[in-house]
């Protein structure tokens, strides 16, 4: 029986992800369409709703290329990889008090430690695709996504010092307990946190694996059809569970006023996050590698260090 | 201010190149050809009236020389100079004619503010203009376009190949007896 | 053991999205470091130049606006000052100051091109809409005088092929106000942002000499500390009646480029205001022979003719053999000479550096190739 709500509750997750990734898509669309100045996609569907349904319908109906030098096995391989972390970390996630997937004791370091995977997959399909700007696109991911990994955990580490427990509803059990969300006293953390993920996302300003003004797509420049669609998703899913780490970190999680039920107040806290994120991608150009990765390492990683070193003062001397 | 410009050159060439190439014989001054284009024909002598070697062209001084006089020496010689520091190449043009093909380089000073024409004639046989390449960079493509498109040949150039045209291109579209193939190009 | 490396060879182009047109730069790269660039061209030739020796002089018009099709005004009006020069002929006042308020249009139009242009290629999606639709304005005016959006073909030997429609100048006079307003939003979105500063300062560095050795002209040069601008230099058409000034800056990397073209459209606007002001309200827009083309018949001779356009020096050298059609026309494109400076100053740059310097250049394709 249990096995049939396991299968069912991932099901209904992937569902709803899609939905979610569909309208998340016309939604990064509207809005920067309407910071510069354009209506965005408009024509399928009452305000373009339907948009994004067409495109992914094209993308699946289109003829499946793999170039004829590329590493086959691997090239069929890397939009998995990529893929299934990012989904699978969805199940750690809890989005209300009582909707939720595993309760895990480690949840953190699971969802992080299953996250770093996807790197995995942009560095196979950047390599199997046999061509030099996915190669450079490839290479450049890997080394940012690697770098920012760093800060990005120590930025959540004060987190962890502070309730003591890696389990996602102890964290926002705690931030009930204390009153306030852990944005406050983890402000540092927290902006760490967002840069890193922006990052690590490969979100504008720091999209430079598929900077399209220089690498052409990036690691999936030879990606066409479903397999790209499925880059594209994952990067999307993933977009949303690094919002959901910050809702649930940071910003209390399903807390919230009680006449909206805890999983709206959730998806409000992300979706808050998200927007943040294409409102970045509006206004900002792109940084230079050795600048990003200078800020990683120099500016970052010792804040981070910083903001742990000052959180277990605290933690001490509050005993 | 031109004259000026121009009578310095002349000396700063003829001193440099020790014989008088751009002297002129002639006591006639060269008729302008101002006369209005609607009756041409009632002139019909149109005697060719012999080139004078240095000359303004249209306020501009203008030198004419044969490419043996051409070199990048002298070229050297035109932007070094004190007085002359003719540093800036504005433009370098290739025209052919029916008995010889001539290379015109439009000289500029930033310093001084003034201007040269040096038009260099070589033959349609063999035609070779020394490079100015060395000297202005800006030769560089220009000078490749010129060999591209007619044919002329730079020695000294640094990568004298074709430019515009694919590499494997016949002939050099510029000289005016290039035959445009119509069917080949697909527009017949 | 040894790894072996190799160095990489990589086309960027001639279909990529940051090279504007069909160019292509074959960079040998070691990691993402440049350690030889060539750019590769000719894909857009047209024999612009052979044409033109079939053609009667104003039937190459059009073929002008081909060019550098973001500036046609310029070129127009460089050829068309070319055979001028040979006639001799002198132009009436009123067609002089059209000529010059739809140059000063276009060259604002061209510069906000290239500003959108250039901060996509920087990666950032939003000045491209907000410049574009600034443009678009400008280009309703240039439109409504001469019947087309980019290639005008409205200048004529001896003068102007249309006269200005009722209240256009009024409306022009409205359209500068409101782009030295959007001028000031570009400023203050983009200009100080470090980001964009972190891209482009300091790089692609030009020295004085470097600039001057290569024959590079216009806002390049500008930004090198070599203050040429035809327009003041060598004031052709009526350029010697406006008060404005020359933007320069000293350093020479791409963000000089940028702050000096974003100053030349303000300088851009002060003219077309000046000019808008002087012009006299009627009177000859052609020159009283011009109307007739195939009378044109410059007398033999030849002449440079130079005029600064939006990329830089542009200039005719116009050979006449007295006949209805020119012996030769040669097209000094900026653009053409402009771009050779890249295979010195791509050596040692990153790849990411290739879009910001070779965007910050501003070169369009059409003029490179003819």
């Amino acid at each position: 029986m249990e096995l049939v709500y396991i299968i069912l509750y991932a099901v209904i997750t992937l569902a709803v992800l899609l939905g979610a990734v569909t309208y998340a898509i016309l939604f990064e669309r509207k809005v920067i369409g309407y910071m510069q100045l354009r209506p965005g996609p408009n024509r399928h569907g009452p305000w373009g709703m339907l948009q994004t349904v067409a495109d992914v319908m094209k993308l699946l109906m289109k003829e499946d290329i793999i170039p004829k030098n590329a590493d086959k096995k691997v090239f069929i391989l890397a939009p998995i990889i990529a893929f299934v972390p990012s989904f699978a970390i969805f199940a750690s996630i809890s989005w209300s008090d009582n909707i939720y997937g595993a309760d895990l004791n480690i949840g953190l370091l699971y969802f992080i430690g299953i996250s770093s995977i996807t790197t995995l997959g942009v560095l196979m399909g950047g390599w199997s695709s046999n061509n030099k700007y996915s190669l450079l696109g490839a290479i450049r991911g890997v080394a940012q996504v690697i770098s920012y990994e760093i800060p990005l955990v120590l930025s959540v580490l004060g987190v962890v010092i502070l309730v003591g427990s890696l389990n996602f509803r102890d964290i926002v059990y705690y931030q009930e307990s204390i009153g306030m969300w852990l944005i406050i006293p983890q402000f540092l953390a927290f902006v760490v946190y967002m840069i890193s993920a922006i990052a690590e996302l490969n979100r504008s300003p720091f999209d430079l694996p598929e900077a399209e003004s220089e690498l052409v797509s990036g690691y999936h420049t030879e990606y066409s059809g479903f397999r790209f669609a499925f880059f594209m998703l994952a990067e999307y899913v993933y977009a949303y569970a690094i919002a959901a780490l910050a809702t649930t970190l940071f910003l209390g999680g399903w807390l919230g006023p009680a006449f909206l039920p805890g999983i709206v107040w959730f998806f409000l806290k992300m979706s808050v996050i998200v927007f943040f994120w294409f409102w970045l991608r509006a206004t900002l150009p792109r940084a230079r590698v050795d600048n990003l990765m200078r800020f990683g390492w120099k500016v970052l990683i010792p804040l981070a260090l910083l903001n742990i070193v000052i959180t277990s003062i605290i933690k001490v001397w509050m005993g | 201010m031109s004259q000026e410009v121009l009578d310095l050159v002349t000396e700063k060439v003829h001193s440099f190149l020790g014989e008088e190439v751009l002297a002129y014989e002639e006591p006639e001054p060269p008729e302008e050809p101002r006369e209005e284009e609607e009756k041409p024909k009632r002139k019909k002598k149109e005697e060719p009236k012999p080139e004078r070697p240095a000359s303004l062209n249209f306020g501009q001084p203008m030198i004419i020389l044969n490419t043996e006089h051409w070199s990048q020496a002298l070229a050297e010689m035109l932007r070094d100079d004190e007085e002359l520091q003719f540093d800036f190449l504005s433009c370098v043009t290739g025209v052919d004619y029916p008995e010889h093909m001539e290379v015109i380089y439009n000289l500029y000073s930033t310093v001084k503010d003034h201007y040269l024409y040096v038009k260099v004639k070589t033959s349609r046989e063999e035609p070779a203009v020394a490079s100015s390449e060395p000297v202005w960079k800006a030769g560089d493509y220009m000078e490749r376009e010129i060999y591209d498109l007619m044919g002329i040949e730079f020695p000294g150039h640094k990568n004298q190949k074709r430019i515009l045209l694919a590499d494997d291109w016949e002939g050099h579209p510029l000289r005016k007896d290039y035959v445009t193939d119509k069917k080949a190009l697909g527009l017949d | 053991m040894s790894i072996k490396t190799e160095e990489m060879v990589l086309n960027m182009g001639p279909q990529h999205p940051s090279t504007h047109g069909v160019f292509r730069l074959k960079l040998h790269v070691s990691g993402e470091t440049i350690t030889k660039a060539e750019p590769v061209m000719g894909y857009l030739h047209r024999g612009s130049e052979k044409l033109a020796e079939g053609f009667i002089y104003t039937q190459f018009i059009p073929y002008t606006d081909r060019l550098d099709y973001l500036n046609a005004m310029t070129n127009n009006y460089v050829y068309c000052a070319g055979v001028e020069k040979l006639l001799g002929w002198e132009i009436p006042e009123r067609a002089e100051y059209l000529r010059v308020i739809t140059m000063e249009l276009n060259r604002i139009a061209s510069h906000l091109v290239w500003w959108g242009t250039y901060l996509l290629d920087i990666g950032a999606l939003s000045p491209f809409l907000y410049a574009f639709k600034d443009r678009e304005i400008v280009l309703d005016r240039l439109n409504e005088i001469s019947g087309a959006r980019m290639t005008f073909n409205y200048m004529r030997v001896g003068g102007v092929k249309w006269d200005a429609p009722a209240g256009w100048i009024e409306k022009v006079q409205e359209t500068v106000k409101q782009i030295s307003e959007s001028i000031e939003m570009f400023n203050t979105l983009v200009t100080g942002n470090e980001i964009f500063q972190s891209r482009t300062i300091g790089v692609g560095k030009l020295t004085k000499e470097q600039v001057i050795d290569w024959g590079l002209s216009g806002p390049i040069a500008r930004a090198s500390g070599v203050n040429i601008d035809l327009r003041k230099t060598e004031p052709y058409s009526i350029y010697d009646r406006f008060d404005f000034d020359v933007p320069v800056a000293e350093e020479g990397d791409a963000y000089a480029r940028y702050k000096v073209r974003i100053a030349e459209i303000r300088e851009s606007i002060k003219i077309v205001e000046q000019a808008c002001s002087q012009i006299p309200a009627e009177g000859e827009i052609i020159h009283k022979k011009g109307a007739r083309i195939m009378m044109i018949k410059p007398p033999a001779g030849e002449a440079y003719t130079r005029a600064e356009a939006s990329k830089g020096e542009i200039g005719v050298y116009v050979v006449s053999n007295g006949k209805t059609k020119p012996y030769r026309v040669k097209l000094r494109r900026p653009s053409f000479v402009n771009v050779a400076i890249l295979q010195d100053l791509l050596v040692g740059a990153s790849i990411q550096d290739v879009v910001a310097i070779f965007g910050s250049l501003d070169v369009v394709l059409g003029e490179v190739d003819a």
